[in-house]
């Protein structure tokens, strides 16, 4: 710290100042805001916008959509970063790569995506409808839109961690004649859980917030398809008293869901720090 | 432990899903999916309940119906591309004649239903501030200087196709029919325009809410609607002396209500928009409705407006179409000189 | 693909093979219909897409944008990365804890909470839209010397891909929402982690002993970081900037409710994208997308190459 302290203290002030103020304008400000628009025509009004079967079954739907993602890509999750981590091939990072591809895709991108290849005019349409399946406009578009854009996020978590864990663990288990799912389940999983749990948690949140991917391929209804972001711009573009504050309502549950996620990352993060440190120790 | 965990989530995920797809199953029920436009949310609001209860008191049959509002155009397509549409209620013709090309319904649906399957018509108004401080009485006008306009964006909205030819008709009307005058006044007009939203709706919210602009080219309805919302001491509705003949057509998309089993469920609900009762619910929610005893009835509820149809004027939808709002059509080329 | 097998544990077979067709399912082969329809493309219609000025003012918006929005972040980024790792203060914690907030926000609430906040009613619109009008007189004499002098040196070109093609404005927009302004700063709110993430930890393995003996040996403060500390900073100062533009090419959800949508003038290529797909002009979203598309491939491939020079430079220092 003696460098530190050496700099003037004015310098130190003022970063500590333009930070403050950056934060304070660009994040604290916003967050503020969300609740105070929220809550401007009071709780009562507040509990309407969020109580009704609109609002309610667009809860709903986040929630459905979510799970399939999160259950989707949490198996891929682990197959992936298995079949990547614990084995050697050619072609590796090329696959490593392929995996982080829907993080560098704009949503609405991967919603076009899906419209070329499913719509009427897609490459697989003259199919599908011969063949009377709906997808664009339909349930399994969202999912497959929703699971596009938070594709990478648990195999990203896990394969650097069970890459660096090796596998004598699984092996030691299997040479004491372990089956293949005893060793999963009681070796492989107990190490990555921390990992695993903070994939699903900011898959979760990336997959209720979706927007931009969704808006391509659904078919705008209140009470049926909207999930609390369409939602929310459908109530935003509606007017009268309440348009407004109905929308911001249904934000705070998203941006609680933000502040959820934010924490519970934290604590993951201390803890898979903690239980670094703690098999660091062991292997001493 | 942690497998049960992992149980739970799937099983969570599969009660979520059978509970959202079969959450309308059961009961003596149909659905109704019916697909329109931005502006007539709170107008189907009102319909819809009153022929639930009408068919219910005729056959005892529960019926929900299902909306989903959007700029025309692109509910137009999304039933193209196979959305969910027993009927589609929409702001212009063309729009169903897309489907048509389509053969999700014949070709001459229009004839279909009385009054070429319009059962509510309305026009093009200003909506100004209150007390119209920049003195906005008729098009020209619009582009004084330093009058900002809120319109939508016609490649999206079809209300803003109906603005569009409003001004170019009304202009060519007060030059004799001439076309460059109403091609120099729609590129001015647009020129005061600040902010394209890519529906009416959008563009009311703009003006209204968000206090943009000077004046609001917005549909009659929705005009009185931002009124009601708002005060009427807010805002003025200013109708210019001419303006267009709006004609929102509805139609039974045939192919989707024949899959759904609903055909003659929804053509009862096209019918029923043409009933007192429904026409006195359209004349309520500001539309200007087609019979004539309501209309009577509401008749200083409108203002008196000179309208042409598009029809007169341009030579019907097809072509109105092809030449202004195609890619590379009047408006690209004008909407470019910006 | 599977040659080496060194391993003995079980499940190599299932979980590539699960691995490959999941992947190809859901990212693979959406991606390459993208393609796949941009080829089938007639040459004419993609040279005319190629002059369409709507098109093209759209992608320079969009790429001159989140560059300036980029290089911006890259500033208080570096900032706001410093002050947190170098710096302990009342509430440096919550602060470090709250700067990933953009990510967890969804991008429609995002969109909306800054656009009400911008309005000229909103809490900052409203004192800026009073700012600008006090200062735009001075700002007006101000503009017109400096565009004065960038007219002299020829740089038009370069203000042109800015998104500022006359220069400086003459005037300050006395509002933020529904102008460029709003946008870039919706572009600036989504990028914040980016930059922050990536240069702290960078920061921390800054050797302090390096500077501290640059500093002994009479190197001035201005020297130590010139010649020490940024160097060592700029492979991670890169990537947190790439991945900032990255994200703000491609964002939709924050940024179309705070812009005015005109073509040419604020409509964000993601915006028009959906448009031209409402209106049924295929060929243009497509055309759109696949620019898009490969702008994001490139982006990727510089990131990577970025993340790799810096763990390459990482390990020298070491």
């Amino acid at each position: 710290m003696s460098a530190l302290k050496r700099p003037s203290g004015a310098f130190r002030v003022v970063m500590i100042g333009a930070t403050l103020g950056f934060v304070a304008l660009f994040l604290i400000v916003p967050l503020i805001a969300i609740f105070f628009e929220a809550l401007r025509k009071g709780l009562a009004a507040y509990g309407a916008a969020l109580g009704n079967h609109d609002s309610l079954h667009a809860v709903m739907m986040t929630l459905l959509l979510a799970a399939c993602a999160v259950a989707l890509n949490t198996v891929f999750g682990v197959a992936a970063a298995w079949a990547i981590a614990k084995f050697d091939f050619r072609g590796k990072t090329l696959l490593t790569t392929a995996i982080d591809l829907p993080f560098a895709v704009s949503p609405v991108v991967a919603g076009l995506c899906l419209v070329l290849l499913f719509g009427r005019q897609g490459l697989l349409g003259p199919w599908l409808e011969a063949h009377g399946v709906r997808i664009i406009f339909a349930l399994p578009a969202m999912v497959l839109a929703t699971a596009f854009v938070t594709f990478p996020f648990v195999a990203r978590e896990l394969i650097p961690l069970m890459q660096e864990q090796g596998s004598q663990e699984e092996q030691a288990a299997l040479s004491l004649g372990a089956s293949t799912w005893q060793m999963f389940w009681r070796v492989t999983l107990p190490n990555i859980k921390w990992a695993l749990l903070y994939g699903v948690i900011l898959c979760n949140a990336r997959a209720m917030g979706e927007f931009g991917a969704l808006s391509v391929v659904t078919q705008p209804m209140q009470g049926k398809t909207n999930t609390l972001p369409l939602e929310i711009e459908y109530l935003y573009n509606s007017y009268g008293g309440l348009g407004m504050e109905w929308a911001f309502a249904l934000s705070t549950l998203l941006a609680m869901l933000g502040l959820v996620t934010l924490a519970a990352r934290g604590l993951l993060e201390w803890k898979m720090a903690r239980a670094l440190g703690a098999g660091a120790r062991e292997g001493e | 432990m942690l497998k049960n965990t992992i149980l739970t989530l799937f099983l969570v995920a599969g009660a979520a899903f059978s509970l959202v797809s079969c959450g309308s199953g059961g009961g003596k029920s149909v659905t109704l999916y019916n697909v329109s436009y931005d502006p007539t949310r709170e107008l189907y609001a009102d319909i819809n309940p009153a022929f639930a209860a009408a068919y219910k008191a005729r056959t005892g049959v529960e019926v929900t119906i299902q909306q989903s509002h959007g700029g025309s155009g692109k509910q137009s397509r999304q039933i193209l591309e196979g959305a969910n549409a027993d009927v589609a209620t929409l702001a212009l013709a063309a729009d169903i004649d897309a489907l048509a090309q389509a053969k999700l319904l014949p070709a001459d649906w229009q004839k279909r239903l009385p009054d070429d399957s319009a059962p509510y018509t309305s026009t093009i108004v200003f909506l100004v501030r209150g007390g119209n401080p920049k003195g906005i009485h008729d098009w020209p006008d619009l582009i004084k200087p330093g009058v900002s306009v809120i319109a939508a964006d016609p490649k999206a909205s079809g209300g803003a196709r109906w603005t569009y030819l409003a001004a170019w008709g009304a202009v060519l009307k007060a030059h004799h029919g001439d076309e460059g005058a109403a091609r120099a006044f729609v590129t001015a007009l647009y020129q005061h325009v600040p902010i394209l939203d890519s529906g009416a709706r959008g563009s009311t919210v703009t003006f209204a809410q968000r206090d943009q602009g000077d004046v609001l080219l917005s549909w009659e309805n929705e005009a009185y609607l931002a009124l009601k919302e708002f005060g009427a001491d807010k805002f003025e509705i200013v109708a210019p002396p001419v303006s267009i003949l709006a004609e929102p057509p509805v139609a039974v998309v045939d192919a989707n209500a024949e899959h759904d089993g609903v055909k003659a469920l929804a053509e009862e609900y096209l019918r029923f928009l043409y009933t007192p009762e429904a026409q006195e619910i359209i004349a309520r929610n500001h539309y200007r409705p087609r019979d004539p005893a309501v209309a009577k009835a509401h008749e200083k509820d409108f203002a008196k407006v000179e309208m042409f149809t598009v029809d007169d004027v341009f030579g019907g939808w097809t072509k109105a179409q092809a030449t202004h709002f195609a890619d590379g059509g009047v408006f690209d080329q004008i909407y470019k000189k910006r | 693909m599977a040659v080496r097998r060194r391993s003995i544990l079980p499940g190599f077979g299932l979980t590539m093979g699960y691995t490959m067709v999941y992947l190809s399912a859901l990212v693979i082969i959406p991606l390459a219909a993208l393609f796949w329809k941009s080829a089938m493309l007639p040459w004419p219609r993609v040279e005319s897409l190629l002059h369409d000025p709507e098109l093209m003012g759209t992608l320079k918006l969009t790429f001159g944008l989140s560059l300036l929005a980029a290089v911006l972040n890259a500033c208080f980024g570096f900032v706001t990365a410093w002050t947190l790792v170098r710096y302990r203060f009342p509430g440096s914690r919550l602060v470090d804890g709250i700067i990933d907030l953009p990510f967890a926000l969804p991008t429609a609430v995002s969109g909306i909470t800054l656009a009400t906040l911008y309005s000229e009613n909103g809490w900052l619109g409203g004192p800026w839209h009073g700012f600008a009008r006090t200062v735009n007189p001075a700002w007006h004499a101000a503009a017109a010397a400096v565009n004065g002098v960038l007219s002299a040196v020829h740089v038009s070109q370069a203000l042109a891909w800015a998104g500022l093609p006359d220069g400086i404005a003459s005037d300050l927009p006395e509002q933020i929402a529904y102008t460029r302004l709003g946008m870039l700063i919706a572009f600036i709110f989504i990028g914040v982690p980016f930059v922050v993430r990536t240069l702290q930890p960078a920061l921390e393995d800054l050797d302090r002993e390096v500077e501290e003996a640059a500093a002994s040996l009479g190197a001035s403060r201005r020297q130590t970081f010139v010649r020490i500390i940024f160097p060592a900073l700029l492979p991670a100062l890169l990537t947190g900037f790439s991945l900032a533009f990255a994200r703000a090419v491609g964002e939709y959800g924050s940024v179309i409710f705070i812009s005015s949508n005109i073509p040419g003038k604020t409509e964000i290529t993601a915006h028009m994208i959906m448009k031209k797909l409402e209106a049924d002009n295929y060929p243009a979203a497509t055309f759109l997308g696949v620019v898009m598309l490969l702008a994001s491939f490139m982006m990727l491939g510089a990131i990577n190459g970025l993340q790799w020079w810096a763990s390459r430079r990482g390990r020298g220092a070491a």
